[in-house]
Order: structure tokens, then C-alpha cells, then sequence
């Protein structure tokens, strides 16, 4: 079940991040961001401690950090909602540069920056060093529904070729002098996306009649049987205890 | 709407988690009954469409754009169960692949940009589908009130997270007002654009709409043209109308919705939800040390917030790193 072509996001490489189970893998990546979620917005320390244990993970996968932070953008919109939240908040004020802000406000923010800066980290790690394919062998076995698994990868097969066509219908369109600056002349664009669903859906029957050219029943085939190892379990699960070992101690004190 | 991890509390990400999962168990049963053995090319196709249709920037004004969110379009045109899964799928995919949404937001971000848009926008289809003429033209005007209120609707829901579970003691009525009333701005985008692609289908082939199966040949040759230009400005005018009455309503009011709540009992609900970190609790203090001033830079706040979430949905999105990537996969 490949993805077609090896996508942009994925760094390729050979180390022990790499090489790792993928189900391995996404479990450490849910566990390590659940520890984040979980840990107290005041244990500052903890959180220097998760940033630290990510950075290992990073460091061993051999990324290059201007690499994860240009990918970081990413949550920039609801990072710059989070910055609002000191002057929307109530409650106990505190004086900044003489402006007075919500201390709890203050806090929301802090508690928002650091859990989406460490929880999108862990996912650009774990999508930079797994290829899609074997994201969804990973989830395959890790008893997501074979329906979904299966719409994932179909999904990722043919959304280039979806983009691609899309791109050049675009292209025709501006070829053709067209340069939509309002809302009302977005005619040409919702018909060529409208022009887009229906030869996806068809598409869509011309590849489930191949398949059932081919024997399909219903289930798709798998061709790669190799299983996370027990020693593998757990070297995934070394940075994931060690995370919740530190939330703990930030619930505690 | 990707929110990302830390946005809400941890119970609240749980039980949404829990909510979504059960609600999508649902929404794959009914889409087996949608689609039979077709379902998985077919679904993952809709999927890359709905993904793709996520990139394709449409202008809003003076040269701005916009994209599609596409909940209540892919209900419409693949039926409730296979859009709300569909959506759902891409919700997971972005989060876990591009890191767009953080990864324990799933529950809530699955629920606020799939089940919600999806069943939600479905529901408003078929009812406003009941006033209006058996025709393609009656189908697309639906969709237009479908995705303007799926829109709406799930910045509804985000809202009401927010009330359970929220990052920061800001008032639920400032969440609900900021987020309704840019949301039914960016509603307009989304009802223009999924109105006319559901025209474009219609055209071509028209039994592909899941919404529309009920029309035969003549009332879909019956086809009205629907004046583009009246449309956006109805739209406006009607969503500025309803913007102006919800942030009265949200911002001036000391009682309200929190009036409501009380009178509801909601209140006990928020804390032993939210674990002792409840809004109200919070809330109940700050309505007592609020100067003048604080409201302003409030008042200020929110006019900005609106702001920058539109600059930010319009502008910002569209650019970023993580959507450039994808779009990168065309090669």
C-alpha cells in the first residue's frame, strides 16, 4: 500500500528514529504529547524538561532545527488567538510594560504557546522520519478500522494527481486572463472545483472497478508483516515514561 | 479551527475524544450504507478532493482569499455519514502528518471541523431544502444556507468547548460573540463557494449529489440562475444584522447566557467538568474588579482578535509552511 510517491515532508534518513515500528512510534509520539497536555500550565520546569526530552528525539533523528521551526508555522493562527487571552481574561491583574493584563490571561497564553509549540515539534518529528505508507501500516495495526486506514492511503495516492490538476486548471484559467479579486467573481473557480469532484468520483468507480478486476474483497492486502519488537516497544516508550514521570511530578508539587 | 494541543483542558480533549470516536463509529456504519462495497476508493477520492478543495484559494475582497473548510459541502454531495468520516479523516491525517492541530485536540477538532459542519450543516440542508422550490436552484440556495451555517455552527461548538474546558477564565459570552461574528463572515466565503460547486455538479452530474437524489430531470432542467452579486450581498447584510444582535447580546449583558446557565444549572456541570478550573468560578471574581479601562482594552481586544482571526483565516493560512508543503506534493 504505497502512497504512490515519497512525500515532501518526510527526511529521508537511517537512524534509530527512522528505523523505529511505526505503530511504535505513533504511540509514543500520542503518549509524549498526552504527558505535555496533562502537565500543569505553572510546573514551568517540567516543561523545560519535555522541550529537552523533544530535543533529544529530534537530535537523534538527525533533523535540522530550522527545519522543525519553519514547519512550525503552522500553528501560527491559533498562537496569535492565545495572545489575545491577557487582555480578554478576568481576574487578578498584573502590570506589563504599565499596561495591566490577566494574570490568569497571562498564563492561558503560556500554557497554549508551550503545548502547541511541544504537541506540532512531536508531530513534525514523527511525520519527518516516517514515510505516509508506513503511518498507515502503523495504524493498521494498531486496530484503526481498516475502512479508515485504507481511505488514508487511497487519499494520499491520488491527492497529487487531485493538486496537480487542480494547479493546471489554475494556470489555464489565468492563462486566460482571469483574475478574480472579489468574492462574486469566484464563478470560474468553484466550477473548476465543482468539474474537480466529479472526475474524482469518477475516478473513484474507475478504480473500484479495477480492483474488483483484480480479486478485490473487500479487505486490502497487506505485504509487510513486520511487527514492533518488544525491545523495540521499549525504546519507543523511554522518552514517553520519561515525560510522564515529569507531569506527574508537576501534579504533584 | 486547528486547534492545537493544550488549547482546552485534558478532560475536555477526552471527552470530546470519546464523543467523536463514537459519533464517527456511527458515521462509518452509515456510510457503508451510503456507498456498499464501493466505499473505500470512493471515500478516499472524496478525501483528496476535500483535502485538495482545502487549498484552493478563492478571492474574498479587494484581492484577500480565502479557502474552503468543506463540512457541509462533502455531506451534501456524499450524504451525511460518508462527508462527516471523509472530513474526519482529513482532520486526523493534517494533524498527524502535517501538524496542523495538535494531536490530543483530535477529539474536539474532529467534532468542531467534521461531525459538527458535516451533520450540523446536513441538517439545516434538509430544512431549508422544505421552503424552497424542488429545483437545482432550491438545492444550491440550500447549500448556501447549509454551509454558512455549518460554519457558524461549529464556531458554536468551539465555543461551548470553551465554556467546559477553557485554556484562560475569558467569559464564555466574549468567546461566543468574537467567534459567531467572524465566523459568519468567513460563513459568507464558504456558502458562496460550496453553493456553486454543488451548481457545477448539478450540471454534470447531477445523481453525484447525495443531496439531491429526490429531483428527477425536469425539476433539475428547471434550473433558475441565482444572481451572484445579490447573493454576497444578502449574505452580508444578513450576517452583519445577526452579528450586531449576538455581540449586543454577548457583550453588554452581564446576565445572558450566564444568566441562562445558572437558571439551567449549568454552572455545577462547568466545574465538575472543567475540574475546579471553571470559567464561572473565574468569571464570578472578575465581574467585581472590572474598571472601565480593562473593559476598553477588552473591547479593543476582541475588535483586534476579530481582526487578526480573519486576517489570519484569509491570509495567513493559505501561506504557511505546512500548507505549502502539501501544496509541494503536486510536485
Amino acid at each position: 500500500m504505497g502512497a504512490g510517491h515519497a512525500h515532501r515532508l518526510h527526511v529521508p534518513g537511517d537512524t534509530i528514529v527512522h528505523r523505529m515500528a511505526p505503530e511504535a512510534k505513533i504511540v509514543a509520539a500520542f503518549a509524549f504529547v498526552l504527558a505535555v497536555a496533562v502537565t500543569p500550565r505553572r510546573a514551568v520546569w517540567v516543561f523545560v524538561l519535555h522541550g529537552l526530552l523533544l530535543a533529544c528525539w529530534i537530535a537523534r533523528a538527525g533533523l535540522r532545527p530550522s527545519l522543525v521551526v519553519k514547519r512550525l508555522a503552522v500553528i501560527a493562527p491559533f498562537v496569535t488567538f492565545a495572545f489575545f487571552l491577557p487582555f480578554l481574561a478576568g481576574g487578578a491583574t498584573t502590570e506589563v510594560l504599565g499596561v495591566s493584563l490577566s494574570t490568569e490571561g497571562l498564563w492561558g497564553t503560556w500554557n497554549v504557546l508551550t503545548k502547541s509549540v511541544l504537541g506540532a515539534t512531536t508531530s513534525i518529528v514523527l511525520a519527518s522520519t516516517t514515510p505516509v505508507a508506513d503511518i498507515v501500516r502503523g495504524l493498521e495495526r494498531l486496530r484503526v478500522p481498516a475502512l479508515v486506514t485504507s481511505v488514508i492511503s487511497f487519499m494520499f495516492r491520488y491527492l497529487d494527481l487531485i493538486t496537480a490538476d487542480l494547479g493546471r486548471m489554475r494556470t489555464a484559467m489565468v492563462a486566460r486572463g482571469h483574475d478574480a479579486r472579489w468574492l462574486w467573481q469566484v464563478k470560474p473557480i468553484a466550477s473548476s472545483a465543482g468539474a474537480m469532484f466529479v472526475r474524482s468520483y469518477e475516478r473513484g468507480e474507475r478504480v473500484h472497478a479495477a480492483m474488483l478486476a483484480r480479486g478485490f474483497d473487500g479487505t486490502m492486502p497487506t505485504l509487510d508483516d513486520r511487527r514492533a519488537s518488544p525491545a523495540e516497544w521499549r525504546m519507543a516508550a523511554i522518552v514517553p515514561m520519561l515525560a510522564a514521570v515529569a507531569a506527574l511530578g508537576g501534579l504533584l508539587t | 479551527m486547528h486547534a492545537p494541543d493544550g488549547f482546552l483542558t485534558a478532560a475536555t480533549a477526552v471527552s470530546t475524544g470519546v464523543l467523536s470516536a463514537g459519533l464517527l463509529g456511527l458515521a462509518a456504519r452509515k456510510a457503508s450504507d451510503e456507498l456498499d462495497d464501493k466505499q473505500i476508493p470512493l471515500a478516499g477520492l472524496a478525501a483528496a478532493f476535500v483535502f485538495a478543495g482545502q487549498m484552493v484559494n478563492f478571492p474574498v475582497a479587494a484581492g484577500t482569499s480565502g479557502h474552503l473548510l468543506g463540512g457541509a459541502l462533502a455531506a451534501i454531495l456524499l450524504g451525511p455519514g460518508v462527508g462527516a468520516l471523509v472530513v474526519a479523516i482529513v482532520v486526523v491525517v493534517q494533524a498527524l502528518v502535517f501538524a496542523d492541530g495538535g494531536l490530543t485536540a483530535l477529539g474536539y477538532n474532529t467534532l468542531n471541523m467534521a461531525i459538527v459542519p458535516a451533520f450540523g450543516g446536513y441538517a439545516v440542508f434538509t430544512f431549508a431544502r422544505k421552503f424552497l422550490p424542488s429545483t437545482a436552484g432550491g438545492v444550491v440556495g440550500a447549500t448556501g444556507i447549509a454551509a454558512l451555517a455549518s460554519v457558524v455552527l461549529s464556531a458554536t461548538a468551539f465555543s461551548i468547548e470553551w465554556l467546559f474546558g477553557a485554556a484562560a477564565p475569558v467569559p464564555f459570552d466574549t468567546v461566543f460573540g468574537a467567534m459567531v461574528s467572524v465566523h459568519l463572515l468567513i460563513g459568507i466565503g464558504e456558502a458562496v463557494i460550496s453553493a456553486m460547486v454543488v451548481s457545477a455538479v448539478l450540471a454534470a452530474r447531477p445523481d453525484l449529489v447525495a443531496g439531491a437524489r429526490d429531483l428527477d430531470r425536469v425539476a433539475l432542467s428547471s434550473a433558475r440562475k441565482i444572481p451572484m452579486r445579490a447573493f454576497v450581498v444578502g449574505a452580508l447584510v444578513v450576517s452583519l444584522g445577526v452579528a450586531t444582535v449576538v455581540s449586543q447580546f454577548a457583550s453588554g449583558d452581564p446576565d445572558g447566557l450566564e444568566r441562562v446557565a445558572e437558571d439551567e444549572g449549568f454552572v455545577d456541570t462547568a466545574e465538575d467538568h472543567a475540574l475546579g478550573n471553571s470559567v464561572f468560578a473565574d468569571y464570578a471574581t472578575s465581574g467585581v474588579g472590572n474598571e472601565s479601562l480593562s473593559l476598553a482594552i477588552a473591547g479593543a481586544g476582541g475588535t483586534l482578535l476579530t481582526l487578526a482571526v480573519g486576517y489570519g483565516v484569509f491570509r495567513t493560512v493559505s501561506g504557511v509552511p505546512g500548507r505549502r508543503a502539501a501544496h509541494e506534493l503536486a510536485g
